[in-house]
């Protein structure tokens, strides 16, 4: 029989499709490769595994919770709908002119993305709404028929509606769609006012544009994942991690799949979020590093950051700006090139760079030994000592320091005169100053201070550098959580279900209409709830309520969190603190005789976290075993230090070894710079501080 | 390369992140439009000579040189000996800064310990500096607005009342003006902290060293392609609207080793009116489009600029004497790259675009209530638009993209929110793109009304209406701009005309050139341009010569 509390976790990613699965006994998790020709042949698999590793039956599984990179990569690779686009005339290329602008200034031959839909299959129909609201010019229905025949005629899989102005009146979309509707009664049909309902018509049309595109894909995987569970004995209801760091079902993820977009990455953030909340840390900065790229995120008070718009599917090394703007809740992050594959090189002024190309999992770094001869980050931290190339991957992967050796002579110490070694570390001191300038700027954007921050570091190549990293950034203590290898599977496990309903609705607080927003606000409330509701289970929600707020004339909004209660006129007062306060924490200064404007609202209503079980950090000083001797490149020290090798198994809660250390497990290796300490602690996890802190 | 190089390197690396963070804290802070959505700001960090050592890539690269000599004339005028700890420098001389009276540029100087070490600066475009506005009307510089000469807006961390208020005493939006001074401080502070940070981490006391080293590794990276262009002269000229007469614009490269001179002695006199072009202005937009095709990857610095020789005889309108008008100084820079790339085409064939739109469509709107006593009010909106690049050499050109400028536009949701007006079009404008082998990049279709009981008043400042985009190696011209009512009544290219109610006001952007013979256009693409309408069935035979259609 079903049981609640044995859930499983499935994150599908471009390499691995992790399993998680929680359960009374504990947790069992399992990787498989991801199976590109049938993506839940691999689920299967691996939930068999798992499930068969806790010594529990399929039939026992309570709960379904899955996440996929699929529909970005559909995005990526272009494979999805024959789409049609219907907008309003004189807008039909909105989504091929975009912001008018070069991403990369320097590059005289430059590409800019093509739209997913081409202009001959973009379609217009003469109406107009005006900016708040009102009918301009009323739609024909004479015209419409005609474009519903034009677009019969066109067998299109999918149909994307994105009219001007539409999140503030949605009366022409809703028309459209019966028309479309009635002549076509099985049509894969997004409106722009449905899927994203916000104020900028680039990024409102790209959006539902990316939904119809792969609509009919996803709902067809995912109506075949859930039959065939069914199949093997799994009765438990499915639900989707969506791109804002919550659940939502099976049904609502087949409609609106472009909010599952960044699902693994949420995962990873959700994951953190839970190490956050149980060592009761407000500030964490989360650093999730992989093969090709690196993942930051702000969390505080236990919550990931989330935003409303961001950018996929980069084509020019994930430079902001060249990808496809999408705007639905999203858990904010920011990407770069950088991971263990990441590929070095010299450039035209005879400096190390490195990434963003990635030589990947095939070939590999060239110590893999497995054809690559280009260095790599992970060639680098062989040769650097931080790797133990008897026991890379558990010993699965065999490393050879000659290979790596080679390639970064062949390929760095050639045009920079540096020895190998140095080159190494280069390399890795390049990589580790991107990543660390990338965490700067996305703090300083958010204005926060970095210092306050812990890190949670996760991902494999993450325990090699994050120590490192907090050195550059000056933070002081670093958390390694356990199972971190699949963690946005585990992610997945303590994730809330949620739904954020947003809607562009323009307000000057000097002509607040508080009934008007009232009234909007309890639609988007109305909305949220029952996609929440649907959950099985007995659960409380929270209803948590954003308006994005800037002074009038200015073009960038700032999220203002406020309590979700209904408006009093009186509440401007309230409302304008409100926003002040936020406009002072993130620029540091207020601009007087200004009015203030609201341009979207947004609900969120998610259930409720159980409160988590509190791992209080614990310090004792105990003898250890030293596992070996090791010697590895401290950064910092611009030195080779002979460091104690330690198991991490062998590392009791209390047990404290000061670095230079390394701790190695099967996954991966933590360096402890010279700098910091490591402590277990009573869950698993490592917890490193700086000497100084520690004293 | 030793250790030290390492370090030298990864700490260039953290300048221009620096440098970047610099731009990032303005753009967030500013009130200026032009500056949040559309990136016109600029930010560096300079030695103590007053070398610029990094700059943030923003959307302006008329900004990279100007600010670059900028802190020169601070250093000049308040003299190194009389800097101290706490001051802030500023100035908005169009001759001494970036070109117009709205762009204001601050100066900080940098200390650590006590020693002065460098300087930080910034640049933006300020909502409003007085006199007419921005527009291209004015007679003489002093009609433009309020000029502040270098002058210290600190001393000692002292703010100046004096200057404060006369500034505001001066423009039309005083809070926003002074507010985005306040930004452009904080700009300069925020650089300044992550500075010291570096400095701690890499415990070194001063700039010289590293700087030496950026400017040196730039030069000689900048030189190195310099130098495999064949010796020679080579010249180009180009006929350009202007304002009161056309203008014609010539260069010549001079390439000799590893120095490059672009001399543009010939082009036109000076303008009555504000298309002006001080020299700060055309040597940055000279140097940054041979750049873009000789040097690309080097980083902006002293080092990487200098070896851009670029010369104009004073007096000429690409290198105006005071007191010219020289607000919209942008129309003309904008399009010195087409003529300075047209020239080094002839010594590096296959290399460079055929021309383009080049000037930025930027349109001032003024928008006011028919009946005043109605209580509505009016607004001032300015939004940037963008026609077609010139073909590549093996690929088309750009479709409704800025270049030289690198601006965005904004959205017409937003801006309809702003302002009472409708945007009712803003779509490619089909069959603008010059033929070619490669297309030139189309321009765009841009319509726009006063909603019911209002009328607008708008600045007009765009070229290539008589002078369309030329192709190159046999590439046609992309389509001339127009701008009219959608009644057909022609509307002038630059002043400020008026849109009654009612009336719409049409601008059809300019396209680019085309790139090489059309008729080796592979037919399937042309087929393609057909389908999606970028060409129509006559440009389809008669300019590339398909007639199965």
């Amino acid at each position: 029989m079903a049981n609640p509390e044995i859930r499983v976790g499935v994150d599908i990613g471009g390499t691995f499709t992790d399993v998680a699965l929680e359960h009374p006994g504990g947790m069992a998790t399992c990787k498989v490769l991801t199976n590109y020709a049938q993506p839940e042949q691999a689920i299967l698999d691996g939930i068999e595994t798992a499930v068969g590793n806790a010594g529990l039956a399929m039939a026992d599984i309570g709960q379904v919770i899955h996440g996929t990179t699929l529909v970005t990569n559909a995005l990526i690779e272009r494979r999805g709908a024959k789409l049609a686009f219907i907008t309003t005339e004189g807008f039909r290329d909105v989504v091929e002119m975009r912001s008018e602008n070069r991403f990369e200034q320097y590059d005289l031959n430059l590409e800019l993305p093509k739209p997913l839909v081409a202009r001959e299959h973009r379609y217009t129909l003469n109406e107009r709404m005006a900016a708040e609201g009102s009918v301009l010019k009323p739609l024909d229905p004479t015209e419409l028929e005609a474009l519903v025949e034009a677009v019969v005629a066109g067998g299109y899989d999918a149909v994307a509606v994105g009219l001007i102005h539409a999140y503030a009146n949605p009366a022409h979309e809703r028309m459209v769609e019966q028309a479309l509707r009635r002549a076509m009664p099985d049509l894969s049909i997004s409106l722009s006012s449905v899927i994203s309902p916000q104020m900028r018509e680039f990024e409102r049309f790209n959006t539902v544009i990316a939904n119809a595109y792969v609509q009919p894909m996803v709902a067809a995987y995912l109506g075949r994942l859930v039959a065939r569970l069914r199949e093997h004995g799994v009765t438990a209801p499915v639900f989707m991690m969506h791109s804002g760091g919550g659940l939502i079902s099976v049904e609502t993820a087949a409609e609106q799949p472009v909010r599952l977009l960044e699902s693994g990455p949420a995962g990873g953030a959700i994951f953190a979020a839970d190490f956050a909340r149980a060592h009761r840390l407000a500030k964490v900065l989360s650093f999730d590093m992989g093969g090709t790229t690196a993942k930051i995120c702000l969390i505080e008070e236990g919550t990931p950051k989330t935003a409303n718009t961001f950018e996929v599917a980069r084509t020019y090394r994930f430079k902001k700006g060249s990808g496809m703007p999408v705007s639905t809740p999203v858990v904010e992050m920011v990407e770069i090139g950088a991971g263990g594959g990441s590929i070095a090189h010299v450039d035209s002024m005879g400096q190390v760079r490195v990434g963003p190309r990635s030589a990947a999992s095939e070939p590999g770094p060239a110590c893999y030994q497995r054809g690559g001869d280009k260095p790599t980050v992970t060639d680098a931290n062989l040769t650097l000592g931080r790797l133990d190339p008897e026991n890379f991957a558990g010993g699965a992967i065999p490393l050879s320091g000659a290979l790596a050796w080679d390639a970064l002579q062949a390929h760095l110490s050639q045009e920079t005169g540096l020895e190998p070694d140095a080159a190494a570390f280069a390399v890795t001191e390049m990589v580790d100053e991107n990543m660390a300038n990338a965490a700067r700027v996305h703090t300083v954007e958010n204005g926060r201070d970095i210092e306050a921050f812990t890190m949670i570091a996760f991902g494999g190549g993450a325990p090699l550098h994050a120590c490192r990293l907090c050195e550059k950034l000056g933070i002081a203590s670093l958390i390694i959580p356990p199972a971190a290898g699949v963690g946005s599977a585990v992610g997945f496990l303590k994730a809330p279900f949620s739904y954020e309903a947003t809607k562009g609705f323009f307000q000057r607080l000097d002509a607040f209409d508080a009934e008007a927003v009232n009234h909007a606000l309890a639609a988007l409330e109305r909305e949220a709830l029952s996609f929440v509701t649907a959950a099985p289970g007995s659960f409380t929600t929270e209803t948590k309520m954003t308006a994005m707020m800037r002074y009038a004339g200015q073009g960038w909004e700032i999220p203002v969190v406020l309590p979700y209660r209904p408006f009093t006129p009186g509440d401007t007062a309230q409302l304008h603190a409100a926003f002040e306060e936020s406009y002072r924490t993130l620029f540091g200064q207020l601009i007087d005789g200004l009015e203030i404007e609201v341009t979207n609202w947004s609900v969120t209503v998610a259930s409720k976290l159980p409160e988590e079980p509190e791992v209080s950090p614990i310090f004792e000083s105990q003898d250890l075993p030293a596992n070996g001797a090791r010697s590895f490149f401290d950064a910092a020290l611009r030195r080779t230090v002979e460091a104690a090798e330690i198991e991490r198994n062998k590392l009791a809660p209390g047990m404290t070894v000061a670095g230079p250390a390394v701790v190695v497990e099967d996954e991966t290796s933590t360096i402890v710079t010279s700098g910091y300490s490591v402590t277990g602690q009573n869950d698993g996890s490592l917890l490193l501080r700086r000497k100084e802190a520690v004293q | 390369m030793s250790a030290e190089t390492i370090d030298y390197q990864i700490m260039w690396s953290r300048l221009i992140a620096v440098v970047e963070e610099q731009a990032t804290t303005l753009i967030r802070t500013a009130f200026s439009t032009s500056v949040r959505e559309a990136g016109d700001l600029s930010a560096g960090l300079f030695d103590l000579r007053g070398r610029m050592m990094a700059q943030a890539v923003t959307g302006t690269p008329g900004h990279v040189n100007a600010m670059a000599e900028s802190v020169l004339h601070f250093v000049e005028e308040i003299g190194r000996e009389n800097v101290r700890e706490g001051d802030v420098y500023l100035t908005n001389d169009p001759w001494l800064g970036t070109g117009h009276l709205h762009d204001v540029t601050m100066v900080t100087p940098s200390f650590r310990h006590g020693r002065h070490i460098g300087f930080f600066a910034c640049t933006a475009h300020v909502v409003d500096i007085g006199g007419r506005g921005f527009g291209p009307d004015a007679n003489d510089v002093f009609e433009e607005g309020l000029n502040i000469p270098i002058t210290r807006f600190r001393d000692a961390g002292t703010i100046s009342n004096i200057v404060v208020k006369f500034i505001r005493a001066n423009v039309r939006a005083p809070d926003a003006v002074i507010g985005d001074l306040h930004s452009l401080e904080a700009c300069n502070a925020a650089g300044d902290r992550r500075l010291q940070e570096m400095m701690n981490e890499f415990r070194i006391a001063d700039l010289e060293g590293l700087s030496d080293f950026i400017i040196d590794t730039s030069r000689k990276a900048t030189r190195e392609p310099i130098a495999e262009l064949p010796d020679g002269s080579y010249d180009n000229d180009m006929h350009v609207d202007g304002y009161d007469a056309p203008v014609h614009m010539k260069v010549r490269l001079h390439v000799e080793g590893d120095r490059l001179v672009a001399d543009f002695a010939g082009t036109s006199g000076m303008s009555g009116l504000g298309v002006n072009v001080p020299m700060v202005y055309t040597r940055a937009y000279a140097c940054y489009g041979l750049k873009c095709a000789i040097a690309p990857e080097v980083p902006n610095n002293t080092g990487s600029l200098e070896p851009f020789e670029i010369t104009a005889p004073e007096g000429c309108i690409l290198n105006a004497r005071r007191p010219a008008p020289v607000s919209v100084r942008h129309v003309l820079g904008h399009l010195v790259p087409d003529v300075a790339l047209g020239a080094l085409h002839k010594c590096l064939p296959n290399a460079v675009p055929a021309e383009g739109a080049s000037a930025l469509w930027n349109i001032q709107i003024s928008a006011r209530p028919l009946d005043q006593d109605s209580g509505r009010s009016g607004a001032e909106m300015l939004l940037f638009n963008s026609g077609g690049t010139g073909a590549r050499p093996s690929l088309d050109g750009l479709s409704a993209t800025a270049f030289p400028s690198g601006v965005k536009t904004m959205s017409i949701e937003a801006t309809e929110h702003t302002g009472p007006i409708v945007v009712w079009r803003k779509d490619l404008r089909e069959g603008s793109g010059g033929a070619g082998a490669h297309r030139g990049g189309l321009g765009q279709t841009i319509e726009i009304e006063p909603r019911e009981g209002y009328e607008f008043y708008f600045n007009a400042m765009f070229d290539r209406i008589e002078n369309p985009a030329r192709g190159r190696s046999g590439g046609r011209a992309g389509a001339a701009g127009n701008v009219a009512l959608a009644d057909g009544t022609k509307l002038r290219g630059k002043g400020r005309q008026k849109v009654p109610e009612g009336a719409r006001l049409v601008l059809s952007l300019p396209g680019g050139g085309g790139y090489g013979n059309p008729a080796e256009r592979p037919k399937e693409k042309v087929r393609a341009d057909l389908t999606a309408g970028y060409i129509s069935p006559e440009q389809a035979k008669a300019d590339y010569g398909l007639d199965d259609l």
